[in-house]
């Protein structure tokens, strides 16, 4: 591609395609569609939220981290603890926990992305570690093991209550996760993002043109965490509730698996992968807690040995295929 | 002779996180050679040291086998189940992506969790040492556990044939040279695939040794390898990726401060522990014995 076809072909890149509607419009038709299962939605869009800020890491800055869930959880002991100690309006509780989520982002970042490959996965570990044995010991703040319980949380804008049906929580989570999905797509369309995407993939490269490297990494590791503190926050609202393994090992590996179902680095794998994984766990998990993970850790074999790129990558795959053909 | 209280607590504190590192170590090794040789993220490793456990455990219970036998068997046993995992699984993503082997190897955890609860139930298995373990010793200075002490003897004699196999057999050197250069090695005729194989189940049966030693320090459950994981990579990192010697020095630190917190200021949990090993990344980040 030469000039102007070039230049055209970055101006078409983030305008929006119409399918880019599809999730939302499923999400609002869902709300209508299945009353009964508006609460499991909300948890759904909240943890959507969790996968996008995966992605965000992962996907585009290309590091792979095993401690994402210290800033979900992060995020979720903010806003309870704010919600216990008499203040429970929900917005400064969301920016709150967002705020304390990036501080451990940025500070955990400075320290710990200088390094790189293995050695920067067992730091991502450690220091989700670190803060999952911080927040068990000092259980006269936190609950400990028992969790964080006794939430009371106001109604959004002094206006709309969380009721029992779930109705409110869903909305909430909808308007909150849409709003920040515009502001991750603006990031990743936009300069910035895709200095990103030339980091994770010819690091020595972007150096040697001059990409200040360390410091965008740094930053997008500080907006990922942020999101997550946010998607923490939002879940610690809706079901009232936050138990430590929101900072546990686990969580940071089913984000990552949601994450890989959907597709990574292409910005609607959480859509995909976070509905399909959570409505299937929702199906046999209550069957058969213990063995549902074994059959999810198949499936994660599998995907890995078979079909790398998940739900999407396969459609990309059809796609050309289809295209080829004709 | 007995000595004075904190000598005898500076004294227990080394014992126990003596015998803490040696498993630790055991279970280790393997690990540092598969990611240092092989280039292979293995977060399955701890699996293999779970399974040692629970093969120990069950011929003890069910086989009445003494407890020698059984430690024989249950590395045996764990070395050959590697290998067609190592075949089969690991072989084609060696040196590959990162992010492939993370979640692989997570898969293998998550399986591994539901398939010990599906054979072996839920509940924690005890380790019921023979009669000639149990109870205490008078080693001079003070009474020690039995069992401990024996297993600071195994692994001191485990880690000296060891050590001694990598610099002076034949099949040492290839190691070295593979993790020194594995293009190199491979370009002199070493038959590298055949050497993965051969350290990669020798690295699984020392694990399994290492978690059938160690099941009254780590607990045998079927949560084993996803709770102890932390433990095993901390040794690696802090180690050095490929060394032999380094996680041995790495397994020491970290098991006589978690000990030493124990003991000391339980109130901090691992805290302390975490916050060694990030000390440590920062001033090497390649570890005590790695390379740059």
């Amino acid at each position: 591609m030469l000039g102007p076809e070039a230049v055209g072909s970055f101006a078409r890149r983030h305008r929006y395609h119409p399918l880019e509607a599809l999730p939302w419009l499923v999400a609002v038709a869902a709300y209508f569609a299945f009353p009964t299962y508006v609460p499991l939605g909300a948890q759904i869009l909240a943890t959507i939220l969790f996968a996008l800020s995966a992605d965000l890491v992962l996907g585009y800055a290309g590091i792979v981290t095993l401690g994402q869930a210290a800033f979900f959880g992060a995020g979720a002991y903010t806003a309870g603890l704010l919600a216990t100690h008499g203040w429970g309006e929900p917005i400064t509780g969301l920016l709150a926990g967002a705020a304390v989520a990036a501080l451990i982002g940025l500070l955990s970042g400075l320290v710990i992305l200088r390094t790189t490959g293995l050695t920067l996965l067992m730091l991502t570990l450690v220091v989700a570690s670190m803060l999952y044995e911080a927040v068990n010991k000092a259980s006269w703040l936190t609950g400990g093991d028992d969790g964080l319980q006794g939430m009371e949380v106001w109604p959004i804008f002094g206006r709309f209550r969380f009721d029992l049906f779930g109705n409110t929580a869903y909305l909430y989570c909808l308007i909150v996760l849409f709003l920040c999905w515009l502001a991750v797509r603006r990031l990743v369309h936009s300069p910035f993002g895709r200095s990103l995407v030339g980091i994770r993939e010819n690091v020595r490269r972007m150096h040697a043109i001059g990409a200040p490297v360390g410091g965008r990494r740094l930053v997008v590791y500080t907006i990922s965490a942020a999101l997550a503190g946010i998607s923490g926050a939002l879940i610690a609202q809706t079901t009232q509730f936050v138990a430590l393994s929101f900072l546990g090992l686990d969580r940071s590996g089913t984000v990552l698996i949601m994450l890989i179902i959907g597709g990574v680095g292409r910005l609607y794998g959480a859509f995909i992968g976070v509905p399909l994984y959570m409505i299937a766990q929702d199906r046999f998990s209550t069957i058969d807690p213990v063995y549902w993970f074994f059959w999810i850790g198949l499936l994660m074999v599998l995907l890995v040995v078979f079909a790398r790129g998940g739900v999407l990558g396969l459609a990309e795959r059809l796609q050309s295929r289809v295209r080829s053909r004709r | 002779m007995h000595l004075s209280d904190t000598a005898s607590a500076i004294v227990s504190i080394g014992f126990h996180g003596l015998a803490f590192a040696m498993v630790l170590y055991l279970i280790s090794v393997g690990l540092s050679v598969t990611m240092g040789m092989m280039g292979f993220v293995n977060l399955a490793h701890g699996v293999f040291a779970m399974l040692g456990g629970y093969v120990l455990t069950s011929l003890m219970k069910d086989q009445g086998m003494p407890f020698p036998w059984a430690l024989v068997g249950a590395t045996l046993a764990v070395a050959a189940a590697s290998i067609p995992v190592e075949r089969l699984l690991y072989r084609r993503f060696y040196g590959g992506d990162e992010l492939d082997q993370v979640l692989l190897t997570i898969g293998l955890d998550f399986m591994s969790v539901a398939a010990a609860t599906y054979i072996w139930g839920p509940l924690q298995q005890p380790l019921q040492p023979p009669a000639w373990l149990s109870g205490p010793i008078d080693l001079g200075l003070q009474h020690f556990p039995a069992y401990r002490s024996f297993l600071i003897l195994c692994g001191a004699v485990l880690v000296t044939a060891l050590w001694l196999s990598v610099e002076r057999t034949r099949f040492g050197a290839r190691v070295r040279a593979a993790v020194d250069n594995l293009r190199m090695a491979q370009s002199v005729g070493i038959d590298t695939s055949r050497l993965f194989m051969a350290t990669f189940a020798l690295g699984s049966g020392l694990a399994g040794l290492g978690g059938a030693l160690g099941a009254d320090l780590l607990a045998v459950n079927p949560g084993y390898a996803l709770q102890n994981l932390v433990y095993f990579l901390i040794v690696v990192a802090v180690g050095g990726l490929g060394s032999i010697r380094g996680p041995f020095f790495a397994a020491l630190l970290l098991g006589i401060t978690d000990t030493a917190s124990k003991y000391l200021a339980p109130e901090f949990g691992a805290f302390f522990i975490y916050a060694l090993t990030l000390a440590v990344l920062l001033w090497r980040p390649n570890g005590l014995f790695g390379r740059a």
